[in-house]
């Protein structure tokens, strides 16, 4: 038991290496917020060129999100972090995570969006149409607010999953938590910064999961 | 902005055959005119041919069984659905042709659906206002102020806040009827609006569309309630696969000289 305690909670390895957990987390919230906001963004406006319904158009899209929802995360960071280079582009680590993880939620947020405009029934298109809205306007202001609605959790949900996944930048030496908490195990011979790492997770995403639970009902439909 | 006015549409080919409905003064010229109207969906023609006439202020009343093409009618007569060949004049143009606005045109065509398809996110206000204020571009409150106004004339002037969710199918159906008013339309075209209601709530939407009929409003109504065609019509028309079978002023429909097949779609209807 004190063996235990030794290894994973060793307080004063954990005092040590606090600091740097601390400012990983900062980096944890900072990617997490960028690709959080430039996913969606990405996700929404894929899915709403996709509801023009132009082949030309939507077909790439499918393809965009079916491939990025199939390789893993991991995967597309190497790609853009290492073998990108070889043809001459290079990003910084930070900003490889930000891209490849905001591709990878755009990929399923465009799928999420669709499926909510999807969801909308036909008789509201016909409605607003009959009424002399336009196609622009009839998205705007009676099928978006609808799926949007719809969206919320499922969307809320993935927004966790990339976030969590922000730990992968690791690999790309971007500082985040598990990269300072890592960095602290190899230094320190001791595993304890690691229960750190684990304990920052905790606090930063049990609340976010809790908002999530919120969101849920909130959004609940009222009919 | 009133429909009146003696309308100015150069019709094409006119025949004029079609009867002023219960009127001995001149016959005005008709308001909707739809010639050789056709739709297919694939291989299968549900359109096979209408022509149709609808006057100024006239009711005309459209039965017949499931899969006639009445709905398809309605819907072609505002481009809700694409007719594959023919003409429909309404205000002097073929709404048909290439380059027409549609949107111009939609908001002088009002249209009640079967299941009401209110916007469920909007209140019953908002409902009616939405395209006061982007279509007709009012001023927030004037839209407001006008669609509280035609929820009173559907008899919900107290309901303005409610959503759809918390409303009757019945006062459902009266705000879609005010949606369709409130843009001042031409022509209403009612597709089965009392269907999807419980019977005890028919009533209340068959009152609102009496008085929009003293009221002069021109409207096409697809229906099975044959009593209020019977009381309410100037004009009805049976329809069978695709094709109208036989119009005329309710007496004659509604008559022992009616078609064969007119008058066992009406006894089945009135014995069910």
């Amino acid at each position: 038991m004190s063996g235990l305690i030794e290894t994973f909670f060793n307080l004063a390895v954990m005092r040590q290496y606090l600091p740097l957990v601390v400012q990983g987390m900062g980096v944890t919230v900072l990617l997490a917020l960028v690709v959080v906001a430039s996913g969606l963004a990405l996700g929404f406006v894929l899915a709403l060129l996709r509801s023009l319904r132009i082949r030309a158009l939507a077909l790439p899209i499918v393809l965009f999100a079916d491939v990025l929802r199939a390789v893993p995360p991991l995967v597309i960071l190497i790609i853009i972090y290492f073998a990108l280079p070889t043809v001459g582009v290079r990003f910084s680590g930070f900003v490889s995570a930000w891209l490849g993880l905001s591709l990878v939620l755009a990929a399923f947020a465009e799928e999420i969006f669709w499926a909510g405009i999807l969801s909308v029934p036909r008789g509201q298109w016909e409605a607003a149409r009959a009424t002399g809205l336009n196609t622009a306007q009839t998205m705007r202001r009676v099928v978006l607010p609808q799926a949007v609605r719809l969206t919320v959790a499922p969307l809320t949900n993935r927004a966790i999953v990339i976030t969590k996944n922000t730990a992968l930048a690791s690999v790309l030496a971007v500082g985040e938590i598990l990269y300072q908490a890592q960095a602290g195990y190899s230094f320190s011979y001791n595993p304890s910064p690691l229960t750190l790492g684990a304990l920052a997770y905790l606090v930063l995403f049990i609340p976010l999961i809790w908002f999530g639970r919120w969101v849920e009902g909130r959004f609940a439909w009222k009919r | 902005m009133q429909v009146g006015l003696p309308a100015t549409a150069p019709v094409p080919g006119a025949s004029g055959v079609m009867p002023a409905p219960g009127a001995s003064v001149a016959p005005p010229a008709p308001l909707l005119r739809i010639r050789g109207l056709r739709k297919a969906f694939g291989a299968t023609e549900v359109l096979k041919g209408i022509d149709l006439e609808v006057a100024e202020r006239e009711l005309v009343f459209i039965i017949g069984p499931s899969g006639s093409g009445k709905s398809t009618l309605l819907r072609c007569c505002n481009r809700l659905e694409e007719p594959s060949a023919g003409e429909v004049w309404f205000e002097g143009r073929n709404i048909l042709a290439t380059g027409t606005d549609l949107n111009a045109m939609r908001r002088r065509i009002g249209m009640v659906f079967q299941s009401f398809n209110l916007y469920p996110h909007l209140n019953a206000r908002d409902n009616v206002a939405l395209a006061l204020v982007h279509v007709l571009k009012q001023p927030r409150d004037q839209a407001h102020a006008l669609a509280l106004e035609a929820l009173r004339k559907v008899g919900l002037g107290d309901r303005g806040e409610a959503l759809p969710g918390e409303l009757s199918g019945g006062q459902q159906q009266r705000v879609a009827i005010a949606r369709a008013l409130a843009l001042e339309p031409a022509i209403v075209l009612f597709d089965e609006p009392t269907s999807a209601l419980d019977p005890e709530l028919v009533g209340s939407v068959l009152a609102v569309l009496r008085e929009l009929r003293s009221a002069g409003m021109t409207m096409m109504v697809v229906s099975h309630e044959m009593g209020f065609a019977r009381s309410a019509a100037d004009t009805v028309v049976f329809m069978d696969g695709g094709r109208i079978v036989e119009q005329g002023p309710p007496a004659r429909i509604f008559g022992a000289d009616a078609q064969p097949r007119v008058r066992e779609f009406v006894a089945a209807i009135e014995h069910r």
